[in-house]
This record gives structure tokens, sequence and C-alpha cells, in this order.
């Protein structure tokens, strides 16, 4: 069961959804949002795995981008519904998930850090190289628009709500894992693996599920980006982008829903403001994120709540400390 | 206690930034300028377009803007980077077009982009002049969408056809694994058998790879009479070492990707004899004074030289010619992007940097083989080919 | 010409590429013994030690040995103001926050470099100007013998450091169990700070001896720094040795794959290589500590 406060959350959500359909109207403020929500969607996923079952992922662009080229090669090439092409290539990145799980779920902390690193990589030059499926570098042109039970979605608005009605259905499902019995063994994991196995909590299984999800969440939003935008290439997939991801998440705070999708905005929306610095915005991006992972470790929206609680002296519980401890200082 | 006062201050530090963003520059302008938009990976791996385009641009809208701008109306250039990405620049196209409300857009610098933000100029009605050499761009033909560069397949024409008047029937290639390469490994295999040649190895390397030795090696052993290389720096200056280093003696061959004079200072000693294909920006004071380009280009390179303090690149050319060829659709048709665009169609006989451009329904690229002339390396200077 | 003579010009290709990863990847060994920390700005510092030598070779008739030491003593204090600046300040770091952090870093680095230094690539000078070296029909080039002669130079600089000084001898300690070295009287987190002087250090001399072979862009840091770290990978992680070993294996393997199979496929080689390593050894080849594995 969800308690009533995410309810009234999530309530807060759509009606804010709503209430942004009907003011934003320009085309440009549709498409950031467009894009928000796409990010929203797969930051949800990760911090699932990040922030609850404690997994880091340095390559979740390869599940976007396996959703993406399935969707975008399934219908262009192929002449597939939309619907049918989404829901496969979702199925395809789960079992791909599955596959590369199991024995990567085995490793942890840095371990696993490089070994979804080398996957996201392996896979960025597979997109590249099947030139006569993929497009090869040069991309994928010609991706039609969504289409759902004969309704074409071609405008900013429709995309704008069907993402974000999307993300309010994944947010939705992620609250009910976090606040269910599986949700309390993620914590468990989370503080101590071992711990939770000798709970009788079959730790590697319930991590493989949530990796298994939060790939198939990076998929849909892929294939949904590659029909929004009708054209993708593999530069869109690389180990730039799933490092973005990841400071998405930890930006926005680990172990938080909500956080994710803070982090997903203040990130996509960074360099819309950063543009003032034209070229020098990556160094100014550089250094909003060691600001930021120095003096608020637990992400933007733990360090403004908890200065803005301490401002008011109320404690706060204590930050999520995520991942092995690094033995820095003694 | 401590962490509290830190935490304030970077909270504090980070909301002064933002309300500094948030105040706007200075309108500078008093007659409703004419805005237009420009995309140009400025930065991100093919920032070597984006740089020069971006310069070339500012530096032709103020020329204007000193004549009087057009019909009165100054011009207002808004440029967005789009770091190569094509997300990037579906986002810049769109805050153009419906933020900055520009009449006309050009670049993206990069094939990729630019198949990325087509669907949606076309989709809004605004015409774009892209940056960007790939042949899918113009063809087949896009109502709203032109482009300025010489594309692959001229390119390679005119190297294939060197090569038969030469003799050279078996080439390997090498290509770098990105858009470019792509474009024209698929363009010199398909207009290998028109010439008479047979591809006998094909070989790629990654754009920040540092040692072609085991491909050349590859080659090496193979009856080629010939190497190309198609890529952008540094790889190809890598390629010509390494066939050095290998003591390979058969000709190599290098796209117009690499012409600037940066390749030779890369390439060092191992540039002398290569052959390759340029605009004709890069040997402008020995081309004969016949040739109709000759003063644009010698005027946009005395103008760039002593703006920037620095050598011209091959590239800046294609913002230029995009820009001016805007500014002669504009002064026609005014403020109205369905008449600029039939304007852009009519102009014939237009002399730009990259050539001599021809519009017309059936051809939004406008430039023939003539834009394109070979070089040989010599002694670290260009060389005609005639 | 014959497979074999093919072979060993791969095999050429091969260490001397082998030898630039391995270089690459002491530099992130010295840092994990020390603080347990993955430096993902490492290629960044190789860069600079490319691109400081550029600047200051450039134009001027500085010897190479001078030059060669003043880029690696600016990096150094590059190194420093990293490790002072954004490592130090931290209070509980956590792996995630880290490989946030140093990612951050690089961002940063390679943002300045292209601000100072442009987004052209630079060529510099080879230390020597002699030919090709033949052998049989296979060439080398002589920067390569440069490259392997640092390599194992560092290397055993880096054994005598560690079984012999005391300082040395400290750092491992540190490595060991930080706490009870802290006890023994180490100053640690001067010894976290040693390692990233140490490291940058290490990073810049790479930098400086192989911007000759591979030229230098602002962003040429990010691949070598993935490559490193593969080579390291398949060491194992916190071995001297085995960066060394890891970082010659991938490099061969990956010229004989180019060569060999296609090259088009060469980086994914390489990653297939670490994915192969992790699943089945993660420890590595020269891994000592246990990985925990559930």
């Amino acid at each position: 069961m969800i308690p009533k406060r995410r309810l009234y959350e999530l309530l807060f959500l759509i009606a804010l959804v709503v209430l942004a359909g009907i003011l934003i109207k320009e085309p440009y403020y549709q498409n950031v949002l467009i894009f928000i929500g796409i990010h929203s969607i797969l930051t949800v996923g990760l911090n699932l795995l990040m922030g609850y079952a404690g997994q880091i992922s340095l390559g979740h662009a390869a599940f976007f981008g396996i959703g993406a080229y399935g969707s975008g090669i399934l219908t262009a090439t192929h002449g597939w519904p939309p619907l049918a092409a989404l829901l496969v290539a979702a199925l395809l990145t789960a079992l791909i998930a599955f596959v590369i799980g199991i024995p990567s779920l085995k490793l942890t902390g840095y371990y696993l850090a490089m070994a979804t690193l080398g996957f996201g990589i392996i896979v960025y030059i597979m997109f590249r190289e099947m030139g006569q499926f993929t497009g090869g570098a040069s991309g994928l042109v010609g991706i039609p628009p969504l289409k759902i039970a004969g309704w074409t979605l071609d405008s900013g608005s429709e995309y704008f709500y069907l993402v974000w009605g999307l993300l309010c259905l994944v947010i939705l499902l992620s609250l009910n894992i976090v606040d269910s019995q599986v949700g309390r063994a993620f914590k468990a994991i989370h503080d101590s693996e071992i711990a939770a196995l000798s709970l009788g909590i079959d730790t590697s299984r319930l991590k493989l599920k949530v990796f298994v999800l939060s790939a198939v969440y990076a998929s849909i939003a892929g294939s949904i980006y590659a029909h929004y935008i009708s054209f993708i290439s593999p530069s869109s997939f690389g180990f730039m982008f799933s490092i973005k991801l990841v400071t998405m998440v930890v930006i926005g705070g680990m172990a938080s829903i909500w956080g994710a999708l803070f982090g997903a905005a203040t990130i996509t929306i960074l360099p819309e403001i950063l543009h003032v610095f034209s070229e020098y915005d990556v160094i100014v991006f550089g250094l909003i994120l060691i600001v930021v992972m120095i003096f608020m470790p637990q992400g933007l929206t733990c360090g403004i709540l908890d200065a803005w609680n301490k401002s008011k002296r109320i404690t706060t519980r204590e930050g999520i400390r995520v991942g092995p401890k690094v033995n820095l200082n003694p | 206690m401590k962490r509290e006062k830190k935490t304030m201050i970077a909270i504090i530090t980070g909301i002064i930034f933002l309300v500094l963003l948030c105040i706007p520059r200075a309108p500078v302008l008093a007659a409703e300028p004419y805005k237009i938009g420009c995309i140009f990976s400025v930065t991100g791996p093919a920032s070597f377009l984006g740089d020069p385009e971006k310069k070339s641009a500012i530096m032709l809208a103020d020329q204007i803007n000193k004549r009087g701008g057009i019909n009165g109306h100054p011009i207002k250039l808004v440029i967005y980077d789009t770091e190569g990405d094509p997300t990037k620049a579906v986002l810049n196209i769109n805050k153009l077009i419906f933020h900055d409300k520009v009449l006309a857009v050009i670049g993206p610098s990069r094939t990729p982009t630019t198949l990325a933000v087509i669907p949606i100029a076309q989709r809004a009605q605004t015409p774009l002049i892209s940056c960007a050499a790939g042949i899918k761009i113009t063809q087949p033909v896009k109502k709203w969408v032109f482009k300025t560069p010489q594309t692959d397949a001229m390119a390679v024409e005119k190297i294939y056809s060197y090569m038969q008047k030469n003799n050279i029937k078996k080439v390997a290639i090498i290509t770098v694994a990105n858009a470019f390469g792509e474009s024209g490994k698929e363009q010199l295999v398909k207009q290998a058998p028109k010439f008479g040649i047979e591809i006998v190895a094909q070989e790629s390397f990654g754009p920040k790879d540092t040692d072609m030795t085991p491909q050349l090696t590859k080659i090496r052993s193979t009856a080629a009479e010939a190497v190309v290389c198609w890529g952008t720096n540094p790889g190809p200056a890598v390629v010509a070492k390494n066939m050095k280093q290998l003591d390979m003696k058969i000709p190599l061959f290098q796209s117009h990707g690499v012409a600037s004079p940066k390749f030779i200072e890369l390439a060092g000693d191992a540039a002398n004899g290569i052959i390759l294909p340029t605009g004709k920006i890069l040997v402008a004071k020995d081309i004969p004074d016949s040739d109709p380009q000759k003063p644009v280009l010698l005027k946009y390179i005395k103008d760039y030289e002593s703006r920037y303090q620095t050598n011209v690149s091959g590239f800046g050319g294609y913002a230029y010619d995009g820009l001016n060829l805007l500014a002669i659709a504009l002064k026609k048709a005014g403020p109205d992007k369905a008449k600029i665009r039939d304007e852009l169609e009519k102009i014939k006989g237009y002399k730009g940097v990259s050539g001599v451009f021809n519009f017309s329904p059936s051809d939004h690229n406008g430039l023939t083989m003539d834009a394109f002339v070979l070089v040989k390396i010599v002694n670290g200077k260009w060389q005609i080919i005639k | 010409m014959d497979l074999v003579t093919q072979i060993l010009q791969f095999l050429f290709s091969g260490i001397t590429n082998g030898a630039i990863y391995g270089l690459i990847a002491l530099g992130f060994t010295i840092i994990y013994n020390a603080t347990e920390v993955i430096n993902f700005a490492q290629g960044e510092l190789v860069m600079l030690g490319g691109m400081v030598m550029i600047a200051l070779s450039n134009g001027t008739s500085l010897p190479l040995p001078v030059g060669f030491i003043l880029s690696v003593l600016v990096v150094s204090g590059i190194g420093a103001l990293f490790e002072r600046f954004t490592i130090r300040p931290l209070k509980n770091p956590t792996q995630i926050g880290i490989i946030i952090i140093t990612i951050g870093v690089s961002i940063l680095l390679k943002g300045v470099a292209m601000f100072i230094w442009g987004k052209e690539t630079l060529s510099s000078r080879p230390f020597s100007s002699s030919p090709p070296i033949h052998i049989g029909s296979s060439t080398l080039d002589p920067q390569s013998l440069w490259i392997l002669g640092i390599t194992f130079g560092i290397l055993l600089l880096l054994h005598f450091f560690y079984q012999k000084t005391i300082t040395g001898k400290a750092m491992r300690a540190c490595a060991f169990n930080k706490r009870a070295a802290g006890l023994a009287g180490i100053p640690t987190q001067k010894m976290v700070l040693l390692s990233f002087v140490l490291s940058s250090a290490l990073g810049a001399a790479a930098g400086v001896a192989i911007t000759p072979i591979t030229m230098c862009s602002y962003d040429m840091g990010t691949i070598l720094g993935l490559k490193g770290f593969c080579a390291v990978v398949l060491g194992g992680l916190g071995s001297t040795v085995g960066s060394v070993v890891g970082g010659f294996i991938l490099g061969i393997v990956e010229a004989l794959g180019a060569g060999l199979i296609s090259s088009s496929l060469r980086d994914a080689i390489a990653f297939v290589l670490l994915l192969g390593m992790l699943f089945v050894r993660p420890q590595g080849i020269f891994g000592i500590k246990e990985v925990k594995k559930i």
C-alpha cells in the first residue's frame, strides 16, 4: 500500500502536469519539458537501482539506446506499428538486462561500475558498426511518429502529455515497489547486504529484478525519444550520456523518487541557463558538479531541505549514504 | 553547525549566481532587426567545424550591419552550440524557431545533427541552410532545406577521375568510424566501378585512435596501388605518419576533411606527397585570376585573418556562404519565411567561398565538381594539380 | 608479405600502445592503493602533461629534460590542488560520490584545457629524431622505445619506493589499513596528498612521452582514461605490476584484433576483454585482494 502522503504528492504532480499542459504552449518550452520527462523516466529507474538497491550502473545509456534503436528499426525499416515495436524493444531490453545482469550483479562497487561501463561502450560500438540495421554512425532516419490506436501523436503537447503521463505511471509503480515488502528488502540490501542475506532475503534475485525493471524504463524512454525526434544516431547513447544520467540521479538525491525528477530537470535545464557562458559552460558545469558533491553529498533535494530545516532548527533524518564507503580519512 | 554554514553558503552562492544569470542583456539594436539563427558544434568533437563557422558568421553579420543592414534592417544572429549532439541540436532549433522567432537557420555543422533537425525545420516551415557535407541532406530534395558545403560524392569523383587518368586500379580505403568517414566510405565503394577501380581492402579507425599500423600493415599485404583515407584530424595525420613509418611507397589520398594547414602541421614531413580534394580556399592565391571565386576568397581570407589573427580554416566558409545567400534572399523577400525560401531557390551564379552556387527546385546544394580542386602537398605547401 | 611479418608488426604496435595504457594504469593504481579512490580524471592529467609540454616547448628551444621536469612539476601541483580541494573536504566519501567528483574534475580540466589551448589538435616533437627502426620488414617508431623505457623505469622506481623507502612503506600501510596506519603515527592525510601528487606526476610523464605519437587535444583524456582503466582491471585493481601487464595485454590483443579480425571492432575488443575478466576473475590477473562476491 502506498501511504497517503505519497498519493497526495503524486496527485500534486498530476495537477502540475495538467496545469503546465494548459499554460505552456510555446513549442520550445514544451520541448524542454518533454526532454525532462524522458530523462526523468530514466532517472527514476536508475534511482531505484542506485538509491534503493545500492547498485551503480555506468551503462544505462545502452538500454535507452536499445529501446530507441529497437523501435526505430522495427518501425522505420520494417513498418511495424509503433506500439508493438515499443513493447518488443522493451522485452528485448529486459532479456538483455537479465542476461547481462546475472554475472554483473555478482560484482559490487567499482567492479560493477566497470562492468556496466564496459557493457555500455560495447553496445554503443554495436550501434555504430551494425550499419546495415542501425544506419551506422550517420544515424537512422525516418522514424515515424508514435501511433496509439489509430491516433498519431505529432504535436509537442501530445508528446508532453504522453511522456509526463507515463512518468506519473512509472513513479506510481516505483513508489509501490519502494513501499512494499520488496522495497524494505531493498533498504536492507542497501544498508548491509550480508545482514539481508542472513535474514533470508534473496538479494541477488531482488537486485536482478530491479536491474531489469530500470532497464525496461530506459528502453521505453528510448522508444519515445526515437519517435519524438524521428532521428537517432549512436552519439546520443554513448558513455557520456550514461555519466549524465548517473549525475542526474546523484545531483537529485539518491533513494528519492522525487529527487530523480528534480535531478533530471536540473541537469536538463542547466545547459540552457549556462548558455550565457557560451563555450565555457563545461567549466561551470564541472564546478557545479564538484561543489554539489562536496557540500551536499546527498544531492540537491536533501541538501536544500537540510539547510532549510536546520535554519528553522528542525533536526532531520540522517541522509542516506549509498554504496560502499570509501576509507579515506582515518 | 559547520556543515550547516557551508551548505547555506553554497545555496546562497547558487542563488546569487542564478539571479545574475537571469539579468537580461540589454538590447543594442534599434530598428527592428532581422533575426537569424545559427546552430554550430562550437564545442565537442566537431568543434574544428563549428568554431570557424561561428567566427565567420559573426564577422559577416558585423560587415552587413556596418553597411547599413538589409533594406535598412540590421541582422541579429542568435548562435547556439550543439556540441555535435543530435538531442542538443533539436533543443536548439526549437528554441531558435519558437522562442527566438528567427527567420531562418544556418547550420548545424554535422550530418547527423542536420538530419535530426530537418523534420523540425520542415514542419515549422523555416528555411534551413546546413553546413554539413552529407549527401543525404539535399538528396532527395527537401522543400525547406539547403546546404552550402560540397558533397562527399564530388570529392570522391575528383579523386577517382585523377586515379583513372594515372592508371591506378586497385585501391585500399581506410575511413574514420563516424558519420563523415562512413559517408565517404559509402561513396568510395559506390563510385569505384564507374571508374574501373577495385577496392582491395576496407579498414576503419576510431576518431581518437592514435595508431593505425595494424590496419596499414594489412593494407600493405594487399595489392593496393593507392590508399584513400577519409577522416578528420587527427586520425588522417596518424595514417600519414604510420605509412611513412611502415615505409609504404604507394600514394596516399586524403579527403577534404583535412583540408586545413593544421593537417600539414600535425603530419609534418609525412604530409608531403599526399593528394586531396579541397575547396579553393586553401590555394586562393594560386588559382588563375580568371576564376570567378578568386576575389571573394581573397576578401574572406583577408577579413578573417585580420579579425581573428589566426589562419583561415577551410570550413568557416560554409557559414559565410550560408549567411551571404540568406542575405541575398532576405533583401528580395523581406521578413517572410516562405518568400525567403522561394528566393533562395532562385539564386543563380552566386560566387561564394565554397564554389559558384546555382540553386534550383531540384538542386538545393547548387554546386558542381568545379567547386573542388585537387591539390598535392609539396614541401609543406599546397600545390594545385592541373 | 607473409603472416609472420604482419604479426610481428601487430605486436610492435600492441607493445607501444600497451606501454601507453600501462603508464596510465599505473597512475590509477597509485591513488587506488593509498585511498581506494578510482580517479576518473587520470586521463585528463595525462592530457595536461602533454599540453604543458607542448606549451613550454612551443617556439622556445627549451631542452627536452627541462621541459619534461617542468611539465611534471606543473601537473603535480595541479594534482595536489585537486586532492586538497575536492577529495579532502569530503566527510563521508562513498564510491559513487567519488566517481561523480572525479568525473566533475575531469570535465573541469577538459574545459580549462579547451579554454587555454583551444580545440585543435596539437603536435609535439619526438624525443629523438632518428628514423624508424627496421626489424626484418617490420618497423618500430623510436618514440615507442622511449615510452617502453619510461614505463619500465617508473615501474622500477615505484617498486623501490614501495619496498625500500620509509614513505613508501607508510603508504603501503595506509593502503592496508588506514586506521591502524594512523594509530601507528603515519600522517595518513599527507599520504593521500602524496598519492595524488605522485599519480599526477606519473600522468604528466606519460603525457609528455606519448604525445609525439598520439598528438594532443583537450579531449584526448577520456578514451585514454578508459583504456587505462581497462588495463587496471585486467591486471588486478591495486597491483602495480598487474597494471603494466594489463596494459600490455590490452594493447597486444587490440592490435592483433584490429589486424586479424576487424579494425572497426578494435575498441569493442578491449571492453569485451574487460567484461570477460570481470565475470570470470574480477580480481584480475595479479589481484590479491578478495573481491566481495555474493
